[in-house]
């Protein structure tokens, strides 16, 4: 029997096709080796980056990009920390002027204690930059009518939050989830919230395309090892989802015939 | 002349262009992107884009980062 497995499944954004279904952060780590060792674990081809000013006082100390490969990684690039359209705005078209890329995060947030996404704001940012030739993942409220209404726009994936960026709460509104995933023909992506690999794979067992995460990696105790937990959980929540899981039963179901008993 | 470079005063010399400036920065053109007075400079204008006293310049790059 020809069991569909890993690599004829992959993960296609943007008229580009990925064989992980993990995108990690690279925020957060001790150092740069940790980062590229974990990113390395989790099996990731996907990695976001944020843009932030050159140390000009020290021009020669090591950076992101002497470690993570752009040629085996593809960067995505963030606009983490941005609170109006206008800024990330701003901070993508310079993210392009980088290295050329055109495939980008946007998120535009609320305020600091929730980091919640601000949907006017980021709506405001996705139309102005699909009409600059941006593909854009939108980072969103797990609300089924803002999702509909950036993928009316033209967004190439839906990335909304399971709980609080940086809470490792786990998916706190799976209803809303499920109706988004229903609902969307681009690709669906639980971003933020994670926090252990069973919140990886409930995110893929209901149907998202993909998962996102930084902390839950970056701030276990060992980021390499939870990297690979990661890497795992999300492919066995995919492979669930695939599967299809059995019935909810009210009572017992034997596995066992109970003819022939003695 | 005196230019704001990355939010901070700095010195340069009259009629230096971009390349210059990174040059004097010691920095590698491939991974970054300027923007002055607000406009993206593309990497392929740097040579030509002559810096004027009090331009705002800014210089960035990637760092690691997920949300927040």
């Amino acid at each position: 029997m020809n069991i569909m497995v890993d690599s004829s499944d992959e993960l296609r954004v943007a008229e580009r096709s990925f064989s992980s279904r993990l995108l990690i952060g690279t925020g957060k780590y001790r150092d740069f080796e940790e980062t590229a060792a974990a990113a390395e674990a989790s099996g990731a081809d996907i990695v976001t980056v944020a843009v932030r000013r050159v140390n000009i006082s020290n021009p020669g100390e090591p950076v992101l990009m002497d470690y993570l490969d752009p040629s085996r990684f593809t960067y995505l690039p963030n606009t983490a920390g941005c609170f109006t359209a206008e800024d990330a705005v701003r901070t993508l078209r310079l993210a392009r002027e980088v290295g050329g890329w055109d495939l980008v995060k946007l998120e535009v947030l609320w305020d600091h204690a929730t980091l919640y996404p601000n949907m006017l704001e980021t709506l405001t940012g996705a139309e102005i930059l699909i009409k600059e030739g941006f593909k854009v993942m939108v980072y969103c409220s797990d609300d089924p009518v803002m999702a509909k209404r950036l993928e009316d726009i033209g967004v190439h994936a839906i990335m909304p939050l399971g709980a609080p960026i940086g809470s490792g709460l786990g998916i706190q509104n799976k209803v809303g989830i499920r109706l988004i995933v229903e609902q969307s023909s681009v690709p669906v992506l639980v971003d933020a919230g994670v926090g252990t690999a069973s919140d990886a794979s409930e995110a893929m067992e209901l149907g998202c395309d993909g998962v996102l995460m930084n902390t839950a990696i970056a701030e276990a105790k060992n980021p390499v090892q939870m990297a690979v937990a990661m890497r795992y959980a999300v492919k066995a929540g995919r492979n669930a989802y695939l599967a299809g899981r059995m019935q909810r039963k009210l009572y017992a179901d034997p596995s066992s015939p109970l003819s022939g008993l003695i | 002349m005196e230019i704001t470079l990355n939010g901070e005063k700095f010195t340069l010399e009259t009629g230096s262009n971009i390349v210059n400036l990174i040059d004097k920065l010691d920095l590698n053109a491939d991974k970054l992107a300027i923007e002055r007075n607000l406009e993206i400079v593309p990497k392929s204008k740097f040579a030509m884009t002559i810096i004027e006293e009090g331009d705002k310049l800014e210089i960035v790059h990637f760092i690691g980062g997920g949300e927040e």
